[in-house]
């Protein structure tokens, strides 16, 4: 194990990924110079920009790029960098890498990866902050994975590259610099197995990205209430390792579901759908879900504080699955 | 200067050949359609087949193309079979696509036809992608984009010969200037009278091509591609042509006048192309004729394989949303 960055994780994924097969490229706005978040400092040195490709600020072009080469043998990986900038791209996204497989008979597969950072930073205001894995989520033929610390995400970031379908790869702009264990060889974390992070009795909290963090936080600050909470991060959610998720609410009865995106019609909609239909006889309590408000995300502290969750949003869930509230 | 100091005379008569097949093709589309056989809805290509035969002509097998929603006559001019073709326009499982696709979906990767896509000018890129592995990948394989006037306003247009002219990748931007875009005639739309100049906003070459002489766009197209192939980068060809047709099949066309059509017949890029041969003495009537009745024949087959062919299996629908694994996003549901 070696202590590095998520941001430095990923780099160190991307290496072994592009050590191992020449067919890996990289592409994005500013990415020999790192990217925006370091997440690709020092590919060029070694790969040099044949293989870490300099996009101009064409989003729709760096995804239809991407199509092109992984659907004639290459392996890319493009950076969209925050993610809303995907949403210039949309059209290539939806109507092109996802559907290129299916729409044309199974013919082609359509090794792509697209890394984008989302989630809110410091203040960065209404479009610069987002969480937008509900819209990657609904489409099929997509892969969606959200991971929460550098261990993950170098792991996660290799299956995704390994893997030969479109992969979304969403890295949260608050967990970026966040230093942790990164496994030192080669380390696969596979699509579609979410980690137990803590087990529990008394409820589960399902979570993922940096909401795992925060879930970290309120399940310390449960225990002290003297509750156990089961805390299941997620990792990837398709595919969805919902076996983890059913298993332990039927054991625990209750759930919270916490993500940052919006509440209103998010991810963990489906999740309380999902649990609530195969193990409704084993609730002992109605689901809770824990999400942004239906706003924007503002600018000024006080207000992005008020509309984004974090650890006391959890905690006032679970005392609310628990009945204390 | 005749035309068989240019072209072979073998080469004039397979563009004859692969121009008359699509005619034919896309006559028979249009009469299935109308009695009801397809679901759907079709765009043919009558009126433009010198640009995909002449284009196509001046490809390798194993070069690229990526096509539109009016993409039959690319998909046979790259050297799909008719058959699967057909048969995908039916949706039928032994489409092309097995079905799945349908006629603005037809593909066949092992020709290098990329996709016909229902997303205007959404090839261009994919094309611009392709070329860029090409040259990773050292093979020197060229990538054909085509797309329409409509498309040329698309902001992945601009995106697209932008990103290919700065890496100079191999790649041929074609636009069949079809003068309309579904209804709308492209001179309310667009700036510009002649659409090449485009080109000169990326630094590449855009030359305006008599796109109903095959002549013409084959030997633009050879240039154009011969300089994608040696590294010289992208060239906007803009090919002049003609809808026959409705924007679909069941079109009012109510935007123009049927005298405007026919005032166009006698640029049918067919009957153009057989008095040249036949100025030229490359074909005599008996041989033409043969040309038409085997197409017919051919089309036929196309038309009976796909007539007996099953449809697929409703439970073969999530199959293929990913590679391998089946489509269902989570596991342990009961
Ligand atoms: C992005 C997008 N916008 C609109 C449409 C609807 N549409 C289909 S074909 C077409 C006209 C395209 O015109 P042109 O590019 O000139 O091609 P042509 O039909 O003349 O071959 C339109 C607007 C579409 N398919 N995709
Ligand atoms: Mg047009």
């Amino acid at each position: 194990m070696r202590r590095m960055s998520f941001g430095q994780a990923t780099v160190d994924a991307t290496r072994f990924a592009m050590r191992e097969d020449d067919r890996v490229v990289v592409l994005g706005e500013d990415i020999s110079w790192g990217g925006n978040f370091g997440q690709f400092r020092g590919l060029v040195d070694e790969f040099g920009h044949d293989r870490v490709i300099d996009m101009p600020i064409s989003e729709a072009i760096i995804m239809a790029v991407g199509v092109g080469a992984a659907v004639t043998g290459l392996r890319p990986v493009a950076s969209m960098s925050f993610v809303e900038f995907t949403l210039g791209a949309m059209d290539e996204i939806v109507n092109q890498a996802a559907k290129f497989r299916y729409m044309f008979g199974g013919q082609v597969s359509v090794p792509l990866v697209l890394r984008a950072s989302d989630g809110v930073l410091r203040s960065s205001a209404g479009q610069h902050s987002s969480s937008l894995e509900g819209l990657f989520t609904h489409l099929p033929g997509l892969k969606v994975v959200a991971p929460s610390n550098p261990a993950d995400a170098k792991g996660l970031l290799r299956a995704a590259i390994a893997d030969d379908d479109p992969v979304v790869y969403l890295e949260n702009k608050r967990i970026t610099a966040k230093r942790g264990p990164v496994p030192v060889g080669d380390h696969v974390v596979p699509l579609g197995s979410a980690a137990v992070r803590r087990r529990g009795t008394d409820l589960t909290i399902v979570t993922y990205s940096v909401m795992a963090l925060h879930a970290e936080k309120a399940c310390s600050e449960l225990t002290g209430m003297g509750i156990e909470a089961e805390l299941i991060d997620l990792r990837s959610l398709v595919p969805l390792d919902l076996d983890t998720v059913l298993s332990s609410v039927a054991r625990t009865g209750r759930v919270v579901v916490a993500h940052e995106a919006w509440e209103f019609g998010g991810f963990g909609a489906e999740l309380v759908a999902a649990i609530t239909v195969e193990v409704f006889d084993r609730l002992r309590a109605a689901p809770v879900r824990v999400g942004a408000a239906q706003a924007p995300i503002p600018f000024s502290p006080p207000l992005e504080g008020a509309v984004v969750p974090g650890a006391d949003e959890i905690v006032a869930a679970a005392r609310e699955v628990m009945g204390l509230i | 200067m005749s035309l068989t100091e240019t072209m072979s005379p073998g080469l004039a008569l397979s563009i004859h050949r692969t121009m008359v097949r699509i005619r034919v093709f896309e006559s028979r589309v249009e009469q299935l359609f109308k009695a009801g056989e397809l679901p759907g809805f079709v765009h043919t290509y009558i009126g433009q087949e010198a640009i995909a035969a002449g284009v196509c002509s001046a490809l390798n097998r194993d070069d690229y193309i990526t096509s539109t929603h009016r993409g039959h006559g690319h998909a046979i001019a790259k050297g799909m079979e008719l058959g699967p073709i057909m048969a995908e326009l039916y949706g039928k499982e032994t489409g092309a696509c097995r079905g799945r696709g349908g006629s603005m979906h037809v593909a066949d990767f092992s020709v290098g036809m990329l996709g016909a896509n229902g997303i205007v000018a959404g090839g261009l890129g994919i094309a611009a992608g392709a070329a860029l592995s090409a040259r990773y990948r050292g093979t020197r394989q060229v990538a054909v984009g085509f797309f329409g006037d409509g498309g040329i306003n698309k902001g992945t247009f601009h995106e697209a010969l932008n990103f290919a002219a700065t890496h100079r990748l191999g790649v041929v931007f074609v636009c069949e200037n079809n003068q309309y875009a579904q209804f709308t005639s492209r001179l309310r739309t667009t700036a510009v009278e002649d659409l090449s100049v485009r080109a000169s906003a990326y630094g590449i070459p855009g030359v305006t091509v008599d796109g109903n002489d095959p002549s013409a766009t084959y030997h633009e197209a050879l240039e154009a591609v011969a300089r994608a192939r040696e590294g010289g980068g992208p060239t906007l060809l803009n090919m002049e042509t003609y809808r026959f047709g409705g924007h679909y099949v069941g079109d009012a066309e109510v935007y123009r006048e049927s005298a405007e059509v026919e005032a166009r017949r006698w640029a049918d890029p067919i009957v153009r192309w057989e008095r040249t041969l036949t100025d030229e003495g490359l074909m005599k009537d008996g041989p033409r004729e043969a040309v038409w009745a085997e197409a017919a024949e051919e089309v036929s087959a196309a038309v009976r394989f796909a007539e007996t062919s099953p449809y697929p299996e409703g439970g073969t629908a999530l199959e293929d949303v990913f590679t391998g694994a089946t489509a269902v996003p989570a596991t342990g549901r009961a």
